[in-house]
């Protein structure tokens, strides 16, 4: 062996050492010592994550027994996952609501019932529909990190004089169909220029369309996915493909930039109106300063006057997945980010309402988003729903935007869509009763 | 004595790939063998199920669309890539000046990673604002929704994977430089002209070359992945990107539906196996080695 050859390769072996090291050093639970390093992992990047990360920073301050460290990570919910599966999970997720189901089915969270009752948090503390879908099989899974509802962003610029205000602006879906005949514009070439109201986007939501109708997905232990009024509800949809004509729409909406940049369809005002949750107003201060809009909430149909104010509600929890290694001094974690103070102070940071039943005047004083006193209201307020607490939430949203989709692109009618929804969630709802559920 | 010292040593120095081979791809191999059998959710240990995961594949409409999807890119990328490939490698055998920057340039586009590559085709094939777009409207030619529409999702595809085709390109360019000048030189005697010497003499030469690259291609396009994941996310619009290790994916992954998706896995090694038997038996007829 020449020297040059040894020495290669002594190299070669130090810089894998190196890379090894620094590796582990990333992910281990290394904090300061004498304390009880609890590992964190969370999916928001940016302000959003820097948001949290402060919140992190104040609670390691407050006190001198645990540390947490917090670790922005992708695909949270996977590598969860996955890391439960081996048997080494962070001490705290940050995942999404609609998973809550999945995860306790699949025994991945740790039962926070009576933790949670122990330190005084109970239905009383928090918004029923922020509470109640964490709540499953009897047992409290996780807790609310940030909330949001869903209200119409308008475009006040873009509104004829009789719907530029709030007050004014049309309170039911067939008003809302005639103000976009109105004010939507195409191009010599027939191509669209600008929509009233496009039913995709943001397009984050499609699972929910029938809820707006009196719709709604699971009734027990069945399924309604093509039930009269979700039907009702993508022949709504539809609607707005034969109006615009399929293939414009889909044009159309190649050109739109993602929610979080200038290029946004209705920060550019290619789209008058989005539904959107309270988050909208800390990008469009962004990203489009001194655009003039207002949120109202969504319409209901004429002959459902039952339906006003209906909103999705949405959030992101935090749980502890089973086999985390310190689960007292998570929940511990988890209980003071529940505190009204630090709750408040983080949804203020995120723009978004608070999922608490208490909130104080100086949050709404200080809130970035004019509106977010609707968005309380709104998650207050009779109207609110979630996803249904099913295990298969997640295909039957994948589903459901497939059935979008076609029908969007004008491929399949409302009812030939709900169907092929319906028949195939059927069958996967039967295994996973057999597979996961042991039915 | 020696020898077995030297197989010892032989052994040791290649032990590395042996672990690796036997960690990380003769056991997942047979263990996904076994979980084919079973209903495995990652969190409780499998549980046998006997054929349950391949009767639901038979029964799963989606799966018979990613197959569908995955044989149509087959068919389209295959040709493409092969046909855009072989042109490049003729082009770059002839005697040009600068002749290793032209085979420099065209092999670059290659070594893009494929996320990378998604994301700039995003960018390109864009139905409102891509630059292909606006170059067919300059003349005139009406610019479809590539991305947007189902009908030509799987198409644009297609044509991203002829932008990969570099390594293919050096393979052939090797093949064409392997060829005999004394067969061309007869050719032209005979009074062959630029065609009929690469009809008659290049492809049948290189058509060993042609089958290697042909059966890789087939594997390396059953198992497309990266671009369509990056572009059309959920195979969207409404599944008509959705390929079959997407599928397998979301099932492990998304669904962790490891003994579905082990079972995913070993149907489309049992479609691989017959298309490279398919292609090897086909090929029986039109591919010339020298020596037979």
């Amino acid at each position: 062996m020449t020297s040059k050859f040894a020495v290669s390769l002594a190299v070669c072996a130090a810089v894998m050492v190196v890379a090894a090291i620094s590796g582990e050093l990333v992910v281990q639970r290394r904090g300061i010592p004498n304390r009880v390093t609890i590992l964190y992992w969370e999916k928001w990047t940016g302000a959003e994550g820097e948001a949290m990360r402060a919140v992190v920073n104040n609670f390691n301050a407050s006190q001198n027994r645990i540390f947490v460290r917090y670790l922005s990570i992708s695909s949270v919910d996977q590598k969860t996952m996955f890391s439960t599966a081996g048997g080494d999970p962070p001490d705290v997720s940050g995942i999404w609501q609609d998973q809550v189901c999945e995860f306790a089915d699949a025994h991945a969270l740790t039962d926070l019932t009576e933790m949670a009752k122990a330190s005084g948090l109970t239905r009383n503390y928090y918004i029923p529909g922020y509470w109640d879908p964490l709540f499953y099989k009897g047992k409290l899974w996780a807790l609310p990190s940030t909330p949001a509802s869903v209200a119409l962003h308008v475009r006040q610029d873009l509104m004829p004089p009789d719907a530029n205000t709030p007050e004014t602006f049309p309170k039911t879906i067939e008003g809302l169909d005639a103000l976009v005949d109105r004010i939507s514009k195409k191009n010599p070439d027939g191509s669209l220029q600008l929509a009233g109201f496009l039913p995709s986007d943001p397009g984050w939501w499609n699972w929910a369309w029938g809820y707006y109708f009196g719709g709604k997905l699971v009734d027990g232990d069945r399924l309604t996915i093509n039930s009269p009024e979700n039907l009702r509800a993508f022949e709504w949809v539809a609607s707005y493909g034969k109006r615009f004509g399929n293939k414009e729409v889909q044009s159309f909406q190649s050109g739109f930039g993602t929610f979080a940049s200038p290029q946004d369809p209705f920060m550019t005002g290619k789209v008058a109106t989005e539904p959107n949750g309270p988050w909208k107003a800390n990008y469009i201060r962004v990203y489009r300063p001194g655009i003039k809009w207002f949120a109202v909430p969504f319409p209901h149909p004429a002959d459902r006057p039952d339906l006003a104010d209906r909103s999705n509600l949405s959030q992101d929890v935090l749980v502890i997945p089973r086999g985390a290694h310190h689960p007292k001094e998570a929940f511990e974690f988890i209980r003071y980010i529940q505190r009204q103070d630090v709750m408040e102070g983080l949804c203020i940071a995120h723009t978004k309402n608070s999922p608490l039943r208490k909130v104080s005047e100086h949050f709404f004083k200080v809130h970035g988003n004019p509106y977010i006193r609707l968005f309380d209201k709104l998650a207050r307020g009779p109207g609110a729903f979630y996803p249904p607490q099913i295990g298969i939430l997640p295909k039957i949203q994948d589903e459901l935007n497939v059935a979008f989709e076609s029908i969007n692109a004008g491929e399949k009618t409302p009812k030939q869509a709900l169907d092929d929804a319906q028949h195939r969630l059927e069958d996967q709802w039967r295994i996973y009763k057999l597979q996961v559920l042991d039915k | 004595m020696n020898r077995r010292r030297d197989a010892r040593i032989g052994i040791l120095f290649a032990s590395p790939w042996i672990i690796g081979f036997l960690v990380f791809l003769a056991y997942p191999v047979v263990a996904s063998f076994v979980y084919s059998f079973t209903d495995f959710s990652i969190l409780r240990p499998p549980r046998l199920i006997g054929l349950e995961n391949y009767s639901e594949l038979v029964r799963d409409e989606v799966f018979y669309k990613s197959l569908v999807n995955t044989l149509v890119y087959t068919l389209g990328a295959v040709p493409l890539s092969t046909v855009v490939a072989i042109a490049l490698a003729l082009l770059l055998n002839t005697k040009v000046r600068g002749m290793a920057f032209y085979r420099t340039i065209f092999f670059l586009p290659s070594l893009v990673p494929m996320v990378a590559l998604g994301t700039l085709f995003l960018w390109v094939f864009n139905g409102d604002y891509g630059i292909l777009n606006d170059l067919l409207r300059r003349i005139h030619i009406t610019a479809p929704n590539w991305l947007g529409d189902p009908a030509w999702a799987k198409s644009t595809l297609i044509m991203i994977a002829a932008w990969g085709c570099g390594q293919a390109m050096i393979i052939y360019l090797a093949g064409l430089q392997d060829v005999p000048i004394a067969l061309y030189e007869a050719a032209e005697i005979d009074g062959a002209k630029t065609w009929a010497k690469t009809r008659c003499v290049t492809l049948p030469m290189i058509s060993p070359v042609i089958l290697f690259n042909v059966v890789m291609g087939i594997i390396g396009s059953l198992q497309v992945f990266a671009v369509p994941y990056v572009m059309f996310p959920g195979g969207a619009p409404a599944r008509s990107t959705y390929f079959y290790t997407s599928y397998l994916f979301d099932n492990a992954i998304l669904y962790q539906r490891m003994g579905f998706a082990s079972a995913m896995g070993w149907v489309m090694f049992i479609i691989t196996l017959l298309l490279t038997l398919l292609s090897l038996k086909l090929s029986e007829r039109h591919v010339h080695y020298e020596a037979g």
